[in-house]
């Protein structure tokens, strides 16, 4: 089996977050980034298929500007086989146009299974990996918490409100990660100094047109600091008296 | 983790790797467990197959033996990190890498190497290292342990040794001893000992406040014969088990700058969020004056291991040098461990914080590979060319 991963590079979530001077932007100073935590759950549930399914080829996508090929080789130092830069100035906002430099360059592949995260920590659009399964008229299943290959078919099982729902679909197809799948494994040190050696291929992006771009960004207001009303049981009726008349939650 | 000098940039893009792998292992594996580990007075053994597929024993020794080939920055940070969960699974890997699976790469045959090294990366040969005795700590010179060599070409072994990291759970003891009656230290060799030898016993030394997720042993050899092989062929006088305390005590000076992070973490955490007269203590200056100065000296320690590790890995560094790190970062970290301690107040006695049980630990730290006096010794031979052993 063939399994193409495209996955982002984005900011460790437990950063500290500063807008940057463009207001437009994160400031990136002192930032760490590493691969975002549903592209790396789609590395490992590639790798636990391939290692299942027999003989076959993981390779791993990432669009974006030199400092993406970290975390494609993070990638390689997990176990996938080879690697494809699709080269940008930087990642646009526009997902749909990197699903343009995707499926330009996933078409023609040869895979059976093209695996995504369910969207990236740093925009949450979710939009790249149904783009790109539309660009290349193939199945798209999103959110999958579950996903097995058998007969040269898939079924995957998607969370709903309440409910879980199993679905079946033919290959090729795309499908995009959620969380709880699979834990990602670490890079064994072996692998990370295996993964120096295998192939890490940059292509100029044909990215699409971009059509949206960011045009503030915010920090949320900051919170009114807390007000000690009293202690104990005495201070029930004026904390129910606050609660209706000023802050109206009851 | 504040990376207050972006000491980051001096690292290379796969020992940057190499040390989040570790780190995420030790968040996720170590920290969770190891404080109740430690109030049990247990070595988490169930770590072992993880930290085996890691690849953390001997990472730094060549891949045909089945280790990671790293360079010896890339090795010094997994040791830093391991000990920023605790310095008994560090000692572990030190022990398991630097002091048994080292001396049969450096002094062994092609057939040891190749028997003894690949089970021992993958964590299913446990090993331990046995110079220390009774009474020859910092004097391994006086040692009493004998090996007699037979008409046969085999050895009998007899004496005992203390102290020893690892030594009940280990499969081979790596055992230094004088051999045929030679009481000079100069007739110190390395034999590569089973555990299960006839006449070896292994004792669990009890009653530690101190590295008490690790187990220590004594160890008695009466009579052990041990055929001809065992003796490690390039092994000859106190030199050859000083070469292997010397990649230990590296990894050592690395390991201790991971508990001073460790309790420099839990410091500046609780600072911000303890509320003492009505605002974080975080922002009275005594503690600010506290903060300020573990953080300097972890900074230090930092640069002082990284060029001592390029200097390793170049080839160019001296054991003198090693003496300076080891000493040196170990007593900043004995000290901001106490520091952390005093600055999480009561809280930090208990063990679901981490400073106190560094604090125990980093008292083994200071006295074991060398005590700190000792090496203020080699420091002061370096320096003055009069040597105060003598």
């Amino acid at each position: 089996m063939k399994i193409a991963v495209c996955i982002k590079r984005t900011p460790d979530s437990e950063s500290r977050f500063r807008i940057a001077a463009s207001s437009t932007a994160i400031d990136e100073t002192g930032l760490k980034f590493d691969i975002d935590d549903f592209a790396s759950y789609a590395v490992e549930v590639a790798l636990q298929l391939n290692e299942k399914q027999g003989p076959g080829e993981v390779v791993v996508y990432a669009v974006g500007p030199d400092a993406v090929q970290e975390t494609l080789r993070k990638a390689m130092s997990m176990g996938v086989d080879r690697a494809v830069q699709l080269k940008t100035d930087s990642v646009p906002y526009d997902g749909l146009a990197v699903a343009k430099a995707l499926a330009a360059e996933l078409a023609g592949g040869g895979y059976d299974l093209v695996l995504f995260g369910k969207h990236a920590f740093d925009t949450s659009s979710g939009v790249v990996g149904t783009a790109t399964a539309e660009l290349l008229g193939i199945a798209c299943v999103t959110a999958a918490t579950k996903l097995d290959i058998a007969n040269g078919k898939g079924t995957a099982r998607r969370e709903l409100e309440g409910a879980a729902e199993t679905v079946e679909f033919s290959l090729p197809a795309a499908v995009t990660i959620d969380e709880g799948i699979a834990r990602p494994r670490y890079p064994s040190l072996k692998g990370i100094m295996a993964a120096k050696k295998k192939p890490l291929e940059t292509k100029p992006a044909q990215l699409g047109d971009v059509r949206i771009t960011v045009k503030a960004l915010q920090l949320p207001p900051d919170r009114p600091a807390g007000r000690i009303i009293g202690e104990g049981a005495a201070a029930v009726p004026e904390l129910i008296r606050l609660l209706q008349t000023e802050a109206k939650v009851l | 983790m504040l990376d207050f000098y972006n000491i980051d940039s001096l690292l290379t893009e796969d020992e940057r790797a190499v040390r989040d792998s570790v780190r995420r292992f030790v968040d996720e594996r170590v920290l969770p467990i190891i404080g109740k580990a430690y109030v049990e007075g247990r070595f988490p053994k169930e770590l072992v197959p993880e930290m085996a597929e890691l690849g953390v024993f001997g990472a730094n020794l060549p891949e045909e033996y089945g280790c990671a080939g790293l360079n010896n920055v890339a090795y010094g940070l997994i040791m830093q990190e391991l000990e920023r969960g605790d310095s008994g699974v560090r000692s572990f890997a030190s022990v398991q890498g630097a002091l048994a699976m080292y001396p049969i790469y450096a002094f062994g045959s092609d057939e040891q190497k190749t028997k003894h090294l690949p089970p021992m990366a993958k964590g299913e040969v446990i090993g331990c290292f046995g110079l220390t005795e009774p009474d020859y700590g910092s004097n391994p010179s006086g040692m009493i342990t004998m090996a007699k060599e037979q008409k046969d070409g085999t050895w009998v072994l007899n004496g005992s040794k203390m102290w020893i990291t690892n030594g009940s759970a280990a499969n081979i003891a790596v055992v230094w001893a004088k051999t045929n009656g030679d009481p000079s230290d100069k007739s110190i060799r390395g034999f590569v000992v089973p555990t299960n030898s006839k006449g070896f016993k292994a004792k669990d030394q009890k009653g530690k406040l101190s590295l008490r997720a690790s187990d220590t042993s004594e160890l008695v050899f009466q009579d052990v014969e041990l055929p001809a092989d065992a003796i490690l062929p390039k092994s000859g006088g106190l030199k050859s088990p000083l070469m292997c305390l010397t990649q230990a005590r590296y990894g050592i000076s690395w390991g201790a700058i991971g508990a001073a992070m460790a309790c420099f973490e839990e410091a500046v955490e609780y600072a911000k969020n303890r509320v003492m007269f009505d605002r974080p203590i975080g922002g009275f200056q005594i503690q600010q004056v506290r903060i300020a100065d573990m953080l300097t000296e972890i900074v230090k320690a930092q640069l002082v291991s990284l060029h001592l590790g390029r200097m390793k890995d170049d080839g160019t560094f001296t054991p003198q040098q090693v003496s300076l790190a080891k000493r040196n970062n170990v007593s900043i970290a004995t000290d901001i461990a106490r520091e952390a301690r005093r600055l999480l107040g009561a809280n930090g006695i208990l063990a679901e914080y981490s400073a106190m049980r560094h604090m125990a630990n980093l008292e083994s730290v200071y006295t074991y590979e060398g005590t700190h006096d000792v090496h203020s010794l080699i420091l002061g031979q370096a320096v003055t060319g009069l040597n105060a052993f003598k």
